[in-house]
């Protein structure tokens, strides 16, 4: 299972493609593919968005859902995700939402 | 200090406004990624994993009050509260959103500062020995000679696409606190029989995934020959370095392959043509920028040890700070401290913003307005008159940077690893304080005595592990974080890379492994006095390894 992330382009925050069609700031939103012909509609999207100057350094991440929430595979994404390992208080998981069920 | 003359002035002003244009004409779509990327870096812009990173030069890492208030500033204004010093001797913000970074380099300029050639395959920021200028032990100030390496090295035409990054240090002192050997090009500021000053100089060492310790190619060379001999150096490495393999394309590996002998040969030879040109130092050039680290003028302060004495009876936290991070100053009234950014549990080479703006003022008020940047991710204050040491602690404590570990084994050199780099396979800031919440006893480090501990996240050795006494590098094995360790390296004058004790161990085991080797050490070590590097030259890795590894050699 894969889905599609970057850095927006103006301030580098991490997002990822969502459900919804824009590129959301946290991962519990975006768009999970199963197979091939999902993925090379997300890599076109992440094409288009590139070329179109919104993000930057576009990815596909192997991922998988445990009840309901998206767990990246590779720790370098969960701690995109997230945030510093070693500050809390930074990154994602430092907003108000973050860690609610 | 080295201040801008108008030629500096102007062209870091020219430089800020083209890149505000440029980073400008990507906002708004004009420039491709492909096209810009090459065009931060030379601006010191990177993408890491949560946002833009920007790294500020700190020109062989000496600042002003000024300068370190403007840090305090952009760390407040634009970043989220703190910075992160650099074994560059400079300054990384890890959040600047990149429309805010032409405003933080106009910010930057008004202090004398920016952010060219942080990065990018051109010569990098020169480092020096962080006590320069106020050492006991210096033959010289090796920092004009850094200076007009950087001025000469400032988007020089020919030097600017080098087959990869190029990076010089300088150390005035014997004892060399420069790590010179582990780069491109080392140079050992001395004098020869006669004073004159000139420079030993080392070619060809570096870290990274081929490590390698430089090799001396010159004992003396006058100091009137410094660009001349460099350029020669530079010449024969941009026209035969490696351009094809990136992993292959650093001096050092042109210097391994080709020989010291016949890169001697080639060097010298371009120099024959060189040494009597436009580039040979004129003295009076030589003497102008000089008088720009013209030593503070120290007024006699005898009555410093009636007040340390006094003081050290006061309190005994003060004086083991005042044993463990107070250097000797070529001025016996005075002395050299080390601002610890390793408190215990702490991230190696932080600071917040508030806390640089107490440093300014500390150095504002003590330090004759001078503060250093070491490569060991410390802050230093180079002048400080002995009588006012205890004032300056009693500051220190109340910002909590008095932790008194200057050398010991949670003064630890990490890199910032998989929690904020792109490049990173595994964290090693959590590492990093986990080992120093382990060790935390102050007592407990002081007996263990100088242990240079050392952290890299992934093989490019930003962490200096190969040169640590003891070396951690994180690697990623089947999609889990590992910890490779390497014992008996050295950056010092006898510089050596450590070797790999064998198989490597998780986040969970990397502590209790690291206490096991300080253990052994302290049971093989003849006596106190044997630091834990020479105890480990004496008898090499088996009873590290016995006692690392001996029971599952026994359960197999």
């Amino acid at each position: 299972m894969k889905i599609l992330t970057a850095n927006r382009l103006t301030d580098g925050e991490a997002v990822w493609f969502s459900t919804d069609g824009n590129w959301a700031e946290t991962i519990d939103v975006a768009a999970t593919v199963y197979d091939k012909a999902g993925e090379a509609r997300l890599e076109a999207i992440g094409k288009a968005a590139y070329d179109n100057n919104e993000v930057v350094d576009v990815n596909l991440i192997d991922v998988s859902v445990v009840d309901g929430a998206i767990h990246p595979l590779r720790l370098r994404e969960v701690i995109r995700a997230a945030g510093p390992t070693n500050r809390l208080d930074l990154g994602k998981q430092a907003r108000p939402a973050a860690g609610a069920a | 200090m080295y201040r801008y003359d108008e030629f500096d002035h102007d062209f870091v002003k020219a430089r800020v406004a083209e890149f505000s244009d440029q980073v400008e004409r990507r906002l708004a779509g004009e420039i491709t990624e492909d096209q810009f990327r090459p065009l931060r870096l030379m601006n010191g812009v990177y993408l890491q994993l949560h946002a833009y990173m920007l790294r500020i030069a700190v020109p062989y890492g000496t600042m002003n009050s000024k300068q370190m208030r403007m840090l305090s500033h952009i760390a407040r204004k634009y970043d989220k509260g703190y910075g992160h010093f650099t074994t560059r001797q400079n300054i990384q913000f890890n959040w600047p959103a990149l429309s805010d970074i032409p405003a933080i380099l106009a910010d930057l300029a008004s202090v004398e500062m920016h952010a060219i050639q942080t990065s990018g395959n051109c010569i990098r920021n020169v480092t020096a020995d962080h006590f320069a200028g106020a050492a006991a032990d210096e033959a010289a100030d090796p920092r004009p000679y850094a200076e007009i390496l950087r001025q000469w090295s400032s988007v020089h035409p020919e030097f600017s696409y080098l087959p990869r990054k190029f990076k010089i240090a300088v150390t005035g002192a014997e004892r060399d606190r420069a790590a010179i050997q582990t780069h491109d090009i080392g140079l050992h500021l001395k004098k020869n029989e006669t004073g004159e000053l000139g420079f030993a100089v080392y070619i060809g060492g570096g870290q990274g995934r081929t490590p390698m310790v430089a090799k001396k190619i010159r004992d003396f060379l006058p100091e009137e020959h410094l660009l001349s001999y460099t350029t020669a150096i530079l010449r024969v490495y941009n026209l035969y370095g490696r351009r094809d393999n990136k992993y292959k394309a650093r001096i050092k590996i042109l210097v391994h392959e080709t020989g010291v002998d016949e890169i001697v040969r080639q060097v010298e030879a371009e120099w024959q043509a060189l040494k009597d040109g436009e580039l040979k130092l004129p003295e009076a050039d030589v003497a102008a920028i000089q008088s720009y680290f013209a030593p503070p003028a120290l007024k006699p302060r005898p009555e410093g040890d009636e007040v340390i004495k006094l003081a050290r009876l006061d309190s005994r936290s003060f004086g083991e700070w005042l044993d463990q991070n107070v250097f000797t100053h070529c001025n016996p009234d005075y002395a050299a401290v080390t601002i610890s950014l390793k408190g215990i549990g702490e991230v190696p080479g932080d600071a917040t913003d508030s806390q640089m703006e107490a440093v300014a003022d500390i150095a504002e008020q003590y330090g004759f307005d001078e503060i250093r940047v070491s490569h060991e991710q410390n802050l230093i204050l180079p002048h400080v008159a002995r009588a006012d040491l205890k004032a300056v602690y009693d500051a220190l404590v109340a910002i909590e940077l008095a932790t008194a570990n200057s050398n010991l084994i949670s003064d630890i050199i990490a890199c910032p690893g998989l929690d904020y780099c792109a490049l990173a396979n595994a964290r090693s800031i959590p590492v990093a304080q986990e080992i120093s919440r382990r060790f935390a006893s102050l007592e407990r480090q002081r007996d263990i005595g100088e242990l240079k501990l050392k952290i890299s996240g992934c093989i490019n050795a930003c962490g200096h592990h190969h040169v640590g006494h003891i070396g951690i590098l994180g690697v990623e094995k089947k999609g889990a974080e590992l910890y490779q360790v390497t014992l008996g390296g050295s950056a010092d004058e006898h510089t050596s890379v450590g070797e790999i004790i064998g198989r490597g161990f998780g986040p969970e085991e990397i502590t209790d492994a690291i206490e096991t080797i300080v253990e052994t050490y302290l049971q093989i070590r003849l006596d106190r006095s044997e630091k834990f590097l020479d105890a480990y030259r004496r008898v090499g890795p088996a009873p590290f390894k016995e006692a690392l590894y001996a029971s599952e050699a026994k359960a197999a």
